[in-house]
């Protein structure tokens, strides 16, 4: 495994298989009374967050302390980024404070790749633009391989505004290299032209969303109303929403959060037994605790003894 | 540099004039260099003299006059100088990323003896003042005689022209808003008009901005890949279209910048078969890189137009080939680091080209026997003949343009620096084959390379 999480692009097979084995196990001690292991007792992470986010920051922060790491928080507001520092200012300034990893959110994409190349620290990628969100994969991943067992040969969906969505690029590329066959489906001026390169199909109609074993949603942004990709919500929802009569009884539900009930999903979905939304948000505890295990302790080297001098010396990502 | 005739939309032929520093004319015997200039036909080993900044004498066994410096270029080509008509002096607004004197100092290190200057400066070359200021400091400074177009409009907003007539007068060698396009069919259509009264061609940079938008590279798989937005090829041929149905329409005469799209190049080459008036060059960066190149985010591959797809790739070096494409442009735009240490879609567009367009074409196209050696230095040499400059010719009474090259010298890019003030080299970091020793411009050493050692003098 390469020492940052900057793209799943940079994951094999057997990476990921790893990663989601690591989350099994740490998911037991998510259920103890004291959801502590000492494993980065002593290493700090930070978590630079330059847009707004409410799970994946709060799941990163939680990750790093049920592993005895010391977490700072930075979020762009407040901080010496809202007086103008430059990213690779602030990412020095914070390489002093010698931290094991770096999170990061961030508005751009390659922005991840960038802090890879100006610290020693693992750098994770929790966001950056439109690119990818790996994390975000990797808990979707470990959350349907639990409800169906297997996720070989699984057909899954993913519809709505695939054009804006980090979520989307990563998932096609996770769920496509674990043996799924993935179809996007959306408005045509919401679906990128040539992402079949990344080895989807493509539809414009939910017409044969019969044929898929698990539906992804993708948050249907309001803002992107105005940019007239699409004439209406009315006309987005009558063409793209998941609801009742279009969710067959078999099939299994996801989305990234936070839905926006009554446009991507209809209400009556969202709380059935077949949506996996509310596992998706718990998993997420679990599988950025098994990126971090796997970063920084990983790779069979055993943590208590692996200094930060010995993780080497910052690569070009 | 001589200026020629050219073919004028209207009667008025204002004489073209460049500027440079003062440089005291060369003596200089070139001996043993093989002499190559496909215009002329010449081809083989000869030594040439340049006297009092002229070409004396092209022949075996000359003799260096009393004075003169010897030069031994056993091994190297003498080929005639490059005239790049496109390059960013950021001068006046932006001299922390270039200023006259080191522009130049880096198109001379590059083999040209001839650049024109682009407007879209800080604030931008649109009125006389500002024009006759430029070119006062490039008497002063300039390494190599250097032009300067003016802006189409006011400010390069698109709205209003600027006084064409008196910015030909004081010596603007052609009009344009490059960096942006003029939105405007209208517009364009009243420039093309008043083309008759002013008498200099317009040079276009073509984008539809409601088709590119907020695109950062071109638009297709690899941008779908990166999830940036891309700028469609269409963004670019449906401006050079009506562009180019506007000049034939007007009988007026544009130059298309900086071609990067496969149906840009299939909608000029229609123009031209029919009669219009239409002359374009391409950078050597569009014609030796893709989008592929763009895959690991490094901001040096970030210019607008953005580079394209292999097929386009082809279709420039095809057009190149044919005549479609008249000539090779750097597009030289200097960057300041800190603003190309950004993230991509936050870092400017542009790269610096100027000291390695000569090499890296070389290296990417006729040593792999894409293209002949002969048509790279014609098609590099000819970037002034659509603003009525002739081309530089190794050939007895002419003025001495010409640069000395070694083929069979390997350098990395960027490993020794820069003699532009901005590193943002396309190449940066590649090892390229072929390299300028020496450039004299217009009767005068322009360039030498530190290491290359001087002659005695006779």
């Amino acid at each position: 495994m390469h020492r940052h999480l900057l793209s799943v692009d940079d994951l094999s097979r057997e990476d990921i298989e790893r990663i989601l084995g690591r989350a099994e196990r740490l998911a037991e001690v998510s259920g103890r009374e004291i959801k502590k292991v000492p494993t980065l007792r002593g290493r700090t992470v930070i978590n630079l967050f330059y847009e707004a986010s409410t799970r994946t920051s709060s799941s990163f922060e939680l990750a790093a302390k049920r592993l005895s790491a010391d977490l700072v928080s930075v979020k762009s507001s407040g901080s010496a980024v809202d007086k103008g520092e430059s990213l690779k200012d602030t990412v020095q300034t914070l390489s002093a404070y010698d931290p094991a990893a770096i999170v990061i959110r961030s508005p751009q994409a390659g922005a991840a790749a960038l802090v890879a190349r100006w610290t020693r620290a693992s750098v994770i990628n929790a966001g950056d633009g439109k690119h990818e969100h790996p994390t975000q994969a990797l808990l979707d991943l470990y959350t349907l391989k639990r409800r169906a067992g297997s996720l070989e040969g699984l057909k899954l969906w993913i519809v709505g505004d695939v054009l804006h969505s980090r979520v989307a690029r990563s998932n096609i590329l996770a769920f496509t290299r674990m043996g799924c066959e993935v179809t996007v489906c959306g408005p045509p001026t919401l679906i990128p032209r040539g992402i079949e390169a990344l080895g989807c199909r493509v539809r414009y109609t939910l017409g044969e969303l019969g044929d898929a074993d698990a539906v992804y949603a993708l948050r249907m942004q309001r803002e992107r109303m105005t940019g007239s990709f699409v004439p209406s919500l009315r006309e987005y929802a009558a063409q793209y929403q998941i609801d009742g009569r279009r969710l067959g009884p078999g099939q299994l539900l996801m989305h990234p959060g936070p839905v926006n009930r009554g446009v991507e999903l209809a209400a009556e979905v969202i709380d059935s037994p077949q949506a996996l939304i509310t596992e998706q948000v718990e998993s997420g505890v679990v599988v950025r605790m098994a990126v971090l295990y796997e970063l920084l302790a990983g790779g069979g080297a055993p943590s208590a003894v692996r200094a930060p001098a010995e993780t080497g010396e910052p690569q070009p990502a | 540099m001589t200026p020629t005739p050219a073919p004028q939309n209207g009667s008025k032929t204002p004489a073209i004039e460049l500027d440079r520093g003062p440089a005291p004319s060369a003596t200089v015997l070139v001996r043993g260099a093989r002499l190559l200039d496909p215009r002329t036909g010449l081809d083989g080993k000869a030594d040439l003299l340049v006297r009092d900044g002229r070409i004396a004498e092209i022949g075996d066994g000359l003799e260096a006059p009393e004075g003169a410096e010897l030069i031994e270029a056993h091994g190297l080509h003498a080929l005639p100088a490059f005239v790049d008509p496109h390059v960013h002096l950021r001068t006046p607004g932006r001299e922390d990323e270039e200023d006259i004197d080191s522009g130049t100092r880096a198109a001379a290190a590059g083999g040209f003896c001839a650049i024109l200057a682009q407007p879209n400066t800080e604030p931008a070359v649109d009125s006389a003042p500002v024009l006759r200021s430029l070119r006062e400091r490039a008497r002063a400074e300039a390494r190599i005689p250097t032009g300067f177009l003016a802006a189409i409009t006011v400010g390069r907003r698109g709205e209003q022209l600027t006084e064409m007539a008196e910015l030909a007068a004081v010596g603007a060698v052609g009009f344009t808003d490059d960096g942006s396009p003029v939105e405007s069919a209208g517009v364009m259509r009243q420039a093309l008009q008043y083309q008759r009264l002013a008498g200099l061609p317009l040079a276009l940079h073509e984008e539809d901005p409601s088709l590119s938008g907020a695109g950062v590279m071109h638009e297709g798989p690899m941008s779908a890949l990166l999830g940036l937005t891309g700028i469609p090829s269409v963004s670019e041929s449906t401006m050079v279209a009506r562009d180019c149905a506007l000049a034939a329409y007007e009988e007026g005469r544009i130059h298309v910048q900086h071609l990067s799209a496969r149906e840009s190049i299939e909608v000029i080459a229609r123009a031209k078969a029919a009669g219009t008036r239409v002359t374009c060059e391409a950078t050597p960066h569009h014609l030796l890189l893709t989008d592929e190149a763009v895959r690991s985010l490094d901001t040096n591959t970030k210019m607008n137009p953005p580079l394209r797809a292999e097929a386009d790739r082809r279709a420039l070096i095809e057009g190149l080939r044919s005549g479609a494409i008249d000539c090779v442009a750097t597009d030289h735009a200097p960057h300041a680091r800190e603003e190309k240490e950004e993230p991509f879609e936050l870092a400017p567009m542009g790269v610096t080209g100027l000291e390695t367009a000569f090499a890296a074409l070389f290296t990417g196209l006729v040593l792999p026997g894409v293209i002949d050696l002969e048509l790279l230095v014609t098609r590099m040499t000819a970037g002034g003949e659509p603003f009525g400059i002739a081309a530089p010719a190794l050939a007895p009474g002419r003025a001495a343009n010409l640069c000395l090259v070694d083929l069979d010298a390997d350098w990395d890019v960027g490993e020794a620096g820069y003699e532009s003030r901005s590193a943002n080299c396309a190449f940066d970091g590649r090892r390229l084959t072929g390299r300028v020793r020496m450039t004299i411009a217009d009767g005068a050493v322009a360039y030498r390379e530190r290491s290359f050692a001087l002659g005695a003098v006779a």
